[in-house]
């Protein structure tokens, strides 16, 4: 099922949706899209969505099982608190993405920017998967609880840093893989050390690097190639110290 | 900033939190003295099993340790033959009144430890009382009051927006709402149970409140702890919370409650995040969680995805699209200095419940230097938010609830006459599961079983004996409710709320009472 958005309101948008999806459709095309927030917001069922333009913030926030694949930038906040699923975004992403993220993939081919990943946790069978393509902003897997978040720094510039300042502050779970170097006081080495990977930690990632070269049509062999850092933080209890008890 | 400055200041914070551990033993002094009656005393061992802090041992007799007893009086109230009494340490350190026993305590402690105190329950500083320079008005002669035992009295009401204006369209059967009303929660008494999460406090606990607002049709708070499956059948009484942590929220959790809540903060920490410890994530804790056991929890200070206004309103409306906007959504904060125009951006941003919660409302853990120094009283914070929301016209696209510090039923009414729809008890409630105020709620001992998660303490609290007591509370508090009201000539509490006319102020400043919008009591209308 195709849905042109052009100048729709994300409100229209997002009931015309839901009202396919309820109504037993499990593809949808949309196009024309130019900023509408919150689509797949709450999306349950395995529905496939493929978007044509650039979605609005908020983009498979709750989401709990569609896979949607952006031919476009996506904005901030996309797979706020998901659950489930799988996004795909062939261009960049913005802000904050991955907030409390519990399950699922996101997937960006290009640059992610500032705060990515934060407490993103891990529950039971569910271990949330964050591979940027290109480089990260400030704040990367801030107050991390689980899960796995991958920066590949790919076509980097020269100069460019791999990721931002404050890296991993806060971290009690999950692991934060690197590819190619990251100057020291980047990481916040309170809460979390870094350390050159091994075999089996590249066997950690291998799947998730080999799944996003497959979405993006890249070579993983080559990608695997790189080294890796692996920044693990150093307590589940990060603050257990600080009190007076 | 060059590399060299940044890597001396990651080696002053790492000794810094090297020398954290460093513990250095020191004198003192005990907060109470626990006496036994040794010709009462049957020798029963049940006060030794009876603490949760272990402070009494067995050595032939009951023998307690002075430092480990924090003064919640269970072994004395569970003493069968009442040998047991506890009391303040008598005078053993020489009166100051800048130095007072509690600085010198504390002071005492941060040099043993080097840590951050921190406290359980609400700001126990003898800041004034606002509550206690209120006075109610009654009728006398020319206006008559009204007998609740033989009139009608309502004290139902409803959270949510309302709109600009209603529209009424004639049908057949007569005149009917044009428009479609937004989602409103009806309450039949001016009351709710106050945001507490099922870790903070235990199942046993979060069951009592839930199921008492079930029978008294008000609504609980599952606090951001996530919704235990024990308390589904509850779900559709109860605010279910979206904080910083993001802890259990799953697009089934936000659809399975009566309202969403966005927390940003609490009044017993304004602008601090909250530290569930690891040792309080037990095994089912953390499946309501949905995060690994003996994990620490922590809720971030911030949401880092909220900023500003306009990001509010993007988590407004995620969480209005991800329910289908079925629900009402309250924005819960801390009462602090710029509450009138935060809360008037907070209903802008779309919000339909304001959930104001003062500076003595209490908390699982704080900073007790938080705790007791930050925010504002809850009595100016409704005032002044229910003004603010009335001048720019927008009152009617928000209800308020004001919490942090509801004592009794005055402070209730009072509440409402100075312009809130609702009050939230969280302490009150936990007085009425039987909590005695000893504040140790953090260290996960409670004796009394209500904010512990260990089952041979959480087992002492019978959800049903419970809930009785905090129905029967509330039931109490209504009719109370009902009396003021009657006197007051006043049928219905929304006819109160908002109403100061109806409030006088003895001893208050006039600077406070102009902007609380009270007059001195002897002035007429």
């Amino acid at each position: 099922m195709r849905i042109d958005a052009r100048e729709m309101h994300y409100r229209e948008l997002n009931q015309r949706i839901q009202e396919a999806v309820a109504a037993g459709e499990r593809s949808l095309e949309l196009v024309n899209v130019n900023g509408q927030r919150y689509i797949g917001d709450g999306l349950r069922d395995d529905v496939q969505i493929v978007i044509e333009g650039v979605p609005g913030n908020d983009l498979g926030a709750f989401m709990d099982g569609p896979t949607i694949r952006v031919r476009g930038n996506a904005q901030d906040a996309v797979a706020n608190t998901m659950n489930a699923g799988r996004i795909v975004v062939e261009g960049q992403a913005g802000d904050v993405l991955g907030y409390g993220m519990r399950g699922g993939e996101l997937l960006v081919r290009g640059r992610v920017g500032y705060r990515v990943g934060i407490h993103m946790k891990a529950y039971r069978d569910k271990r949330p998967v964050i591979v940027a393509g290109g480089t990260a902003g400030d704040f990367l897997g801030e107050y991390m609880a689980g899960g796995l978040l991958i920066v590949l720094g790919l076509e980097r510039r020269r100069e460019e840093p791999l990721v931002g300042d404050w890296c991993a502050t806060g971290m009690h779970g999950g692991a934060l893989y690197l590819r190619g170097e990251v100057e020291p006081w980047r990481v916040a080495s309170e809460s979390a050390e870094v350390r050159l990977t091994e075999d089996s930690d590249r066997e950690e990632i291998r799947p998730h690097v080999e799944a996003f070269c497959q979405a993006f049509g890249l070579d993983s062999k080559e990608v695997m190639r790189e080294q890796f850092l692996r920044i693990a933080p150093t307590s589940h209890r990060p603050y257990g110290a600080k009190y007076a008890t | 900033m060059s590399t060299t400055t940044r890597d001396s200041d990651i080696r002053g914070r790492k000794a810094r939190k090297a020398q954290r551990g460093a513990r250095v033993q020191g004198y003192r002094p005990a907060d109470f003295v626990w006496r036994r009656d040794a010709d009462r005393c049957a020798l029963c061992k049940r006060c030794v099993q009876q603490c949760g802090f272990d402070a009494i041992s067995w050595e032939n007799e009951p023998v307690a340790d002075p430092a480990k007893c924090v003064g919640c009086h269970r072994c004395e109230a569970m003493c069968p033959q009442r040998a047991i009494t506890i009391e303040p340490n008598p005078q053993y350190l020489r009166p100051h009144p800048l130095w007072t026993e509690s600085h010198r305590k504390n002071l005492w402690l941060q040099a043993e430890t080097g840590g951050v105190l921190v406290s359980g329950m609400g700001n126990d500083l003898p800041y004034p009382i606002i509550w206690d320079s209120l006075l109610l008005d009654a009728c006398q002669v020319t206006n008559p009051s009204i007998d609740p035992l033989r009139e009608p009295m309502e004290l139902r009401t409803y959270l949510g927006r309302r709109p600009d204006q209603v529209e009424v369209a004639m049908t057949l059967e007569g005149p009917d709402l044009a428009a479609e009303l937004p989602p409103n929660l009806e309450l039949a008494v001016p009351v709710l149970f106050a945001a507490m999460s099922y870790g903070s406090i235990s199942l046993n606990a979060q069951k009592a409140i839930a199921m008492a607002a079930e029978e008294l049709g008000t609504y609980w708070n599952t606090g951001e702890g996530g919704l235990h499956e024990d308390l589904k059948p509850y779900a559709h009484r109860a605010f279910v919370q979206c904080a910083s942590g993001r802890f259990g929220v799953t697009v089934d959790y936000l659809n399975s409650g009566a309202a969403v809540e966005i927390k940003i903060g609490q009044g017993a920490k304004p602008g601090i995040g909250g530290h569930l410890p690891g040792e309080k994530v037990s095994a089912e804790v953390s499946e309501t969680r949905m995060i690994p056991v003996g994990s620490d929890a922590l809720s971030p200070a911030p949401q880092h995805d909220i900023y500003s206004i306009e990001d509010l309103r993007q988590l407004i409306y995620a969480l209005k699209e991800a329910t289908n906007y079925e629900k009402p959504v309250s924005v819960k904060i801390a009462a602090v200095h710029n509450v009138a125009a935060i809360a008037s951006g907070i209903v802008r941003a779309g919000a339909d419940i304001v959930y104001l919660d003062g500076f003595r409302g209490g908390t699982g853990a704080a900073p007790t230097i938080i705790r007791d120094h930050l925010g504002i009283p809850i009595e100016i914070a409704v005032a002044v938010v229910d003004q603010q929301l009335r001048e720019e016209g927008i009152r009617n696209q928000a209800s308020l609830i004001a919490a942090g510090g509801i004592r009794s039923s005055a402070d209730a009414a009072k509440a409402i006459a100075l312009g809130a729809d609702a009050v939230a008890l969280g302490t009150a409630a936990l007085l009425a599961l039987g909590c005695t105020l000893c504040q140790k709620c953090y260290t996960g001992r409670c004796s009394w079983g209500i904010t512990t998660q260990d089952p041979a303490l959480t087992r002492r609290l019978d959800p049903y004996v419970g809930s009785r007591r905090l129905v029967n509370l509330v039931r109490a508090w209504a009719a109370e409710l009902e009396e003021i009201l009657g006197a007051m000539g006043v049928n219905a509490i929304e006819s109160l709320r908002g109403s100061r006319e109806r409030l006088r102020a003895v001893g208050l400043d006039r600077t406070t009472m102009d902007v609380m919008g009270v007059k001195p009591a002897g002035v007429g209308a």
